[in-house]
């Protein structure tokens, strides 16, 4: 592995792959604009620094929008992932601004959105659940004999939930090709990875599922692309359950609301010299892969591109509130309370 | 267990020994401040309690008062934390757990009902833990961070559940309840936290308020309004409107402790207004509602003069956007409604 390795990719992957990581990042830096403003429901959370990551690994996956292709469970950490899958950036928006318009009409939050086409399911807030999912997902691959794989993304801390476990436990048992990303970003809140585990490493959890592992920088897109691809293989060819770590560092609070007056700044900083979308430009320009002007027109693009979908966004009205009973079931509506109803009915109320 | 650091009391943690007023948000504070200092058998286990101080700082400066081995940051397992605190209990601590988010108090739920609450029954004597943290809806926290849970553990025969509404209760209930030694789930509405109308000087001595009482919160001859948490507050600015517009007077009885449910405050009211209405923020089937009006049908269906009616959130996950949510949490104006049509019937 040098730096001068494409890992076999052309020119234009390679530049694709710069623009995702510059999406993520500016369609981010956008929320951030829009929460100033007001226009954002509930908590901001970014991954600055985690975006390679994100990117180089759903890069190494199958992406269709047909529902043929490998699936994918992000989490907030990994929008860019999402957006690699074919999450749309108007709905990116949508969801965090709690639209009526967006892909859960304002029911749920931020990343929290799914799309069996494109083959992605958002996660729930309780942490450790996907990876179930995941296993039940990849599950219905295997006895299907499809070729498909599927992808679940978690934080090192989530690692310490029985969902997690269980969830891995079942997959590992039953051979899910199923491929569980560890984002060990090294905090978990304000807790540091070490009080979450013991294991230096994530990768050494692995043998205790009896499934490989492999750890990796996350800072660097192509090398886990290239990790990212050769696990794929593996666990597409019958090898089941596989577990990445993916080693980097929260370089921003847990949210918004987080100062992380708990982090040492002098680690931030040296974070923030690995840098992963400086060190990628900075490789695609030594390489002579892309010039400054490709990569500059693209930022530009990509600036745009999130300027004009959050401007749209803005505008969009709210959810109607009775639309707040729909969907509860399928078949069934659940119940106004009486109350709000026109005026009450005396006779209905005794019945 | 170990020795307390020789440290003095925060500033934030004595605000009621200065006479200053506090949120129900300190007011527990200082009930886990003031407990841990009087027992050292009370220690507290939970996600992000001690560096951080909490999510929404309830434990800020108790890390630094009394040290890593009674504030424990664990890893993010409440199923495996809450029956550590079990096995603490055995052996004679009281421990106070933490549950960020009462949502996610489910990977808990079966060490709390199978063992936890059953374990007296069992012969393996009493249980003296608190579970305790933030609930509730209307800060557009999405199906994850507003749930109620109250009921999804009402069911459950040994554990006792409380639910403050002011700042005065939720101090007193809560070392009331770490007190007790039965499992207790204390549920604390993130919205009445730091609610400034919430604000109060609490007498400066050590009080605690006994669980199972409920409290009257105004007296009135009209209409009976059972009603506990946040709705409270919403009840009483509803008893405000039906006083100022229709004369009615309304009695407002906040339970504070659900289980076990005072049936004898209810059960007074009704007789003397003949009317009942019960209002939650939790939704409405297999709401508490159900269980009171049950209890009134026994006690005082000859005393009621109308059907008994309920205001409660609708039957749905707790919706995200505003607009959703306001739709789906009990208003002001529901109440009101209810109340008029009662008093009319
Ligand atoms: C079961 C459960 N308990 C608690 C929480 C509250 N919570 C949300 S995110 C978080 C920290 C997650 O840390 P990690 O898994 O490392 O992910 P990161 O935020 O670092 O990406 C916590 C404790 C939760 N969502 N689910
Ligand atoms: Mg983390």
């Amino acid at each position: 592995m040098s730096d001068r390795d494409s890992y076999g990719l052309g020119r234009k992957e390679l530049h694709e792959l710069y623009r995702a990581l510059r999406l993520t990042r500016t369609a981010e830096e956008r929320l951030e604009i829009l929460q100033k403003q007001g226009h954002v429901t509930g908590g901001l959370y970014r991954s600055l620094g985690q975006e390679a990551g994100a990117v180089g690994a759903a890069f190494a996956l199958r992406r269709r929008d047909d529902g043929t292709g490998d699936f994918l469970a992000h989490t907030v950490r990994a929008a860019g992932a999402l957006f690699l899958f074919g999450g749309d950036l108007e709905d990116f928006f949508r969801q965090y601004m709690a639209k009526g318009s967006g892909p859960t009409r304002g029911r749920e939050a931020n990343v929290h959105w799914f799309d069996f086409q494109k083959g992605f399911v958002g996660p729930v807030s309780p942490l450790g659940t996907m990876i179930e999912i995941m296993a039940g997902i990849t599950l219905s691959f295997r006895l299907r004999g499809e070729e498909r794989i599927g992808m679940v993304f978690y934080g090192d801390g989530a690692s310490s939930t029985g969902a997690w476990h269980e969830g891995l436990n079942f997959a590992a048992v039953q051979r899910c090709p199923m491929i569980l990303m560890v984002e060990n970003n090294q905090w978990a809140f304000s807790t540091p990875t070490h009080k979450n585990t013991r294991v230096a490493s994530f990768a050494d959890k692995g043998p205790g599922y009896g499934i490989g592992a492999d750890s990796v920088d996350g800072t660097d897109v192509l090398e886990v692309f290239d990790t990212v691809r050769r696990a794929a293989t593996l666990v597409r060819s019958g090898e089941g359950t596989r577990m990445v770590e993916l080693r980097y560092f929260r370089r921003l609070g847990h949210a918004q609301h987080d100062p992380q007056d708990y982090v040492d700044p002098a680690l931030i900083a040296e974070w923030e010299k690995k840098d992963p979308l400086d060190q990628y430009r900075r490789r695609l320009i030594n390489n002579e892969w892309a010039t400054e002007s490709e990569l500059d027109a693209i930022d530009s693009e990509v600036f745009e591109a999130c300027r004009v979908a959050a401007e749209k966004v803005i505008d969009e009205p709210k959810p109607h509130g009775p639309d707040a009973v729909d969907d509860v079931y399928t078949d069934v509506r659940v119940a106004y309370p009486w109350t709000r109803s026109e005026a009450p009915n005396p006779a209905a109320a005794r019945t | 267990m170990t020795t307390t650091m020789e440290t003095s009391a925060p500033e934030h943690l004595t605000k009621t020994s200065r006479g200053e007023a506090v949120t129900l948000l300190e007011a527990i504070s200082e009930a886990l401040f003031e407990e841990m200092t009087a027992d050292e058998s009370v220690f507290l286990l939970g996600e992000d309690i001690g560096v951080y101080g909490g999510a929404f700082k309830v434990t800020r400066g108790f890390l630094e008062h009394f040290g890593a081995n009674r504030v424990i940051d664990t890893p993010i397992a409440e199923g495996g934390f809450t029956g550590a605190a079990a096995g603490a209990a055995h052996m004679g601590l009281r421990p106070v757990v933490e549950i960020q988010f009462m949502d996610f108090i489910s990977p808990a739920y079966d060490v709390i009902t199978n063992y936890i609450a059953t374990s007296l029954y069992r012969g393996a004597g009493p249980m003296p833990l608190v579970i305790r943290g933030p609930v509730g809806g209307g800060n557009r926290g999405g199906p994850f961070h507003s749930q109620n849970v109250e009921m999804a553990f009402f069911h459950t025969p040994g554990l006792k559940i409380v639910y403050p509404s002011t700042a005065y209760d939720a101090k007193g209930l809560l070392k009331a309840a770490i007190r007790d030694d039965n499992p207790v789930l204390f549920e604390e509405h993130k919205g009445l936290y730091r609610a400034p109308a919430l604000r109060e000087v609490l007498p400066d001595e050590d009080f605690v308020v006994p669980l199972g009482k409920a409290r009257t919160v105004r007296e009135g001859q009209d209409l009976t309004v059972v009603t506990y948490g946040a709705m409270v507050h919403k009840s009483v600015e509803a008893a405000d409107i039906l006083d100022a517009e229709d004369g009615l007077s309304v009695d407002i009885i906040d339970l504070r402790t659900l289980l076990p449910m005072d049936d004898d405050a209810i059960v007074d009211s009704v007789k003397k207004t003949n009317r009942l209405l019960i209002v939650h923020e939790d939704t409405r089937t297999g709401g508490i509602a159900g269980e009171i009006a049950m209890r009134v049908s026994e006690k005082a269906f000859e005393w009621l003069d109308a059907p008994m009616l309920r205001v409660t959130a609708i039957d749905a996950p707790v919706p995200y956007s505003g607009s959703l949510e306001d739709y789906f949490l009990p208003q002001v104006d529901d109440v009101v409604k209810a109340a008029r049509y009662l008093a009319a019937y």
